[in-house]
């Protein structure tokens, strides 16, 4: 058997004017985690709909555990779970009825569907809210009871399409422990995100879509390195000393760089960083500080973050090309 | 957490057979489903209005605004005239929430969840439709009840009148099939209100429900002679207060049949399209 779970050549997608997919490639390995990253519109809704059979391609070929998704939908849906990006729990229904009802379309008889409703409630922490209308649920809950839903049948694939949107971050990192945990219990879980944060969390290797089409597969710290090598960022205790720390950074730029104040999405100012060629920089720029009498709050050497990946992917189109 | 540990050997072909065959399957994913919808209309009473409210009100408006105008007076034969055929026009109205529900279940991802399991693509829709038998009994027995207290009465027995209601509660699960067909086809569940009383009011004033035919215009007859609601209304009456049952039975039989045969085909299509 191929260690590849899913693989999809080629997809092709229309809807009206807009090139929803437009020769979409993936491929995901047994036991591992993908996540499909890409701004709104992308297409990885649009993906996973034709993956878990929701969703006929106009061209293309897909392959979930082995089967055809366009040949034998109905064998890829006993071996599949789905979580869309909405939670699309029963609001009228108690917790305990969405997951029976769900047991019951996956054959079980009712007395083991209500076995397993317990147990995935009970996993979920819903217990106590098992007999409430999932309309009474907070929007956690919900996400919650949905995921469980989609694990009834013990899928050897899972779906997850932008399950933490609209989480805070306490539930959102209960969320990746739960898709942790089924990796350990031999699932595989293909998830849609657009948190950078997320992917680099979860996932074993990463798929940039953009505009209906691939743009990279790598693991995170490939492509990190794909985009950029090794940057060192220093923050002095005094923000008054940046000038003079920007001027220690500058001994160790890599060619063709300078120094500069850190201005990256979501940094905080006052640190200052410089792209270096590896790590012997440190054996320099740690007794220069010294030195100069720079006293620092914080310094190391940082791959790019996926933010500055993600970004260099999706708006430069050379280096897009190059990567393709 | 043995409980969630996966089963290797899963990818059997055993799995891919559903228990006890496909259609099996298919009859018990259905009952499922419909057992869903039923929860959903005890847990919102309020979404009974169209089926209770609203055909009392109609009954309490022609009776005693229009009941005397239009029959000279005599308002009680003008009740005896007119219940079996708001009976036949609650019916057809009542099936307009059916489809309300399946566009907005469609628009929330409620169905995403059914498409994405191994059960077959008309489940959602006959579960549906066999959970709204509930709702059509519900007219029937409202019209019924509430008609007797304005002091309606069944001329016929009760044998008949049983018929009677059999007869109208698969006209509604049949003609309920239109509104799934407009559900799978339109974008908000407000607009299958409105697609559906473009249909259902000409065919229910051009009928037979509420004036006898032949004071109508000829062109307005012959609409009234081909109208799936007259052999109907006839029926029912005939059923609760006497009159020619055969012939107009066997002309709403086969509407029932040609209803079927064209929309479910049409609504199972419009389903599957809809993404």
């Amino acid at each position: 058997m191929t260690d590849l779970v899913v693989r999809a050549e080629g997809l092709r997608k229309r809807f009206g004017k807009t090139q929803a997919l437009d020769g979409v490639d993936l491929a995901m390995r047994r036991g591992t985690v993908l996540g499909v990253l890409g701004p709104n519109g992308a297409g990885k809704t649009t993906a996973v709909r034709v993956l878990a059979t929701l969703l006929r391609p106009d061209e293309g070929y897909a392959e979930v555990a082995g089967i055809d998704v366009l040949e034998h939908p109905q064998r890829v849906r006993r071996r599949i779970g789905l979580t869309g990006q909405y939670a699309s729990v029963d609001e009228d229904l108690t917790g305990t009825q969405n997951l029976v009802l769900i047991g019951q379309l996956l054959d079980l008889t009712t007395r083991d569907a209500r076995k397993r409703a317990a147990e995935l409630l009970e996993w979920f922490d819903l217990s106590e809210a098992a007999g409430r209308q999932a309309k009474t649920y907070s929007g956690g809950m919900r996400r919650r009871l949905d995921l469980a839903a989609s694990l009834v049948g013990r899928p050897e694939v899972i779906f997850l399409d932008e399950p933490t949107t609209g989480l805070d971050p306490a539930k959102r990192e209960d969320m990746w422990g739960v898709v942790r945990t089924q990796i350990t219990q031999g699932s595989s879980v293909l998830l849609t995100t657009q948190y950078l944060e997320e992917a680099d969390a979860l996932a074993d290797e990463i798929v940039v879509i953009n505009k209906g089409r691939v743009i990279a597969h790598d693991t995170p710290d490939g492509l990190k390195r794909r985009v950029g090598g090794l940057t060192l960022r220093v923050r002095p205790a005094d923000p008054r000393r940046v000038p003079d720390a920007l001027r220690v950074l500058d001994l160790v730029a890599s060619p063709g760089n300078s120094a500069s104040a850190d201005t990256a999405a979501g940094a905080r100012p006052g640190a200052v960083s410089v792209p270096v060629a590896d790590d012997t920089a440190l054996d320099i720029v740690v007794p220069a500080l010294r030195q100069a009498g720079i006293e620092v709050n914080d310094l190391g050497l940082h791959l790019p973050s996926l933010d500055e990946v993600f970004h260099a992917l999706t708006e430069d189109a050379p280096l897009e090309a190059e990567l393709v | 957490m043995t409980t969630l540990t996966i089963d290797p050997t899963s990818t059997d072909l055993d799995i891919d057979r559903p228990r006890g065959g496909a259609f099996a399957a298919q009859v018990r994913h259905s009952v499922a489903l419909a057992r869903r919808s039923l929860i959903k209309t005890i847990r919102t009473p309020e979404a009974l209005i169209d089926v209770t409210l609203q055909p009392v009100i109609f009954l309490l408006l022609f009776t005693y605004i229009f009941g005397g105008a239009l029959s000279g007076g005599d308002r009680h034969s003008y009740l005896q005239y007119l219940l079996p055929g708001l009976l036949a026009q609650s019916l057809a109205m009542g099936g307009i929430a059916l489809g309300q529900n399946l566009n907005a279940d469609i628009e929330k991802g409620v169905f995403d969840r059914f498409r994405s399991l191994p059960v077959a693509r008309s489940a959602p829709l006959v579960g549906a439709v066999a959970a709204d038998i509930v709702r059509y009994l519900t007219v029937c027995v409202v019209m019924l009840g509430f008609g007797t207290i304005m002091g309606f009465r069944i001329e016929t027995g009760f044998l008949p009148a049983v018929a009677a209601v059999a007869l109208a509660i698969g006209f509604g699960l049949s003609f309920c099939w239109i509104s799934v067909w407009v559900g799978m086809l339109v974008r908000t569940s407000g607009a299958v209100q409105g697609v559906m009383f473009l249909l259902i009011f000409p065919l229910s004033f051009g009928s037979n429900v509420f004036v006898q035919s032949n004071t109508l215009p000829g062109w307005l007859q012959a609409f009234v002679h081909v109208n799936p609601i007259t052999p109907l209304v006839n029926t029912i009456r005939g059923l609760l207060v006497g009159g020619p049952v055969a012939g107009p039975l066997w002309q709403t039989l086969a509407w029932m049949a040609g209803l079927l045969v064209v929309f479910v085909p049409l609504a199972l299509r419009a389903y599957a399209r809809r993404a």
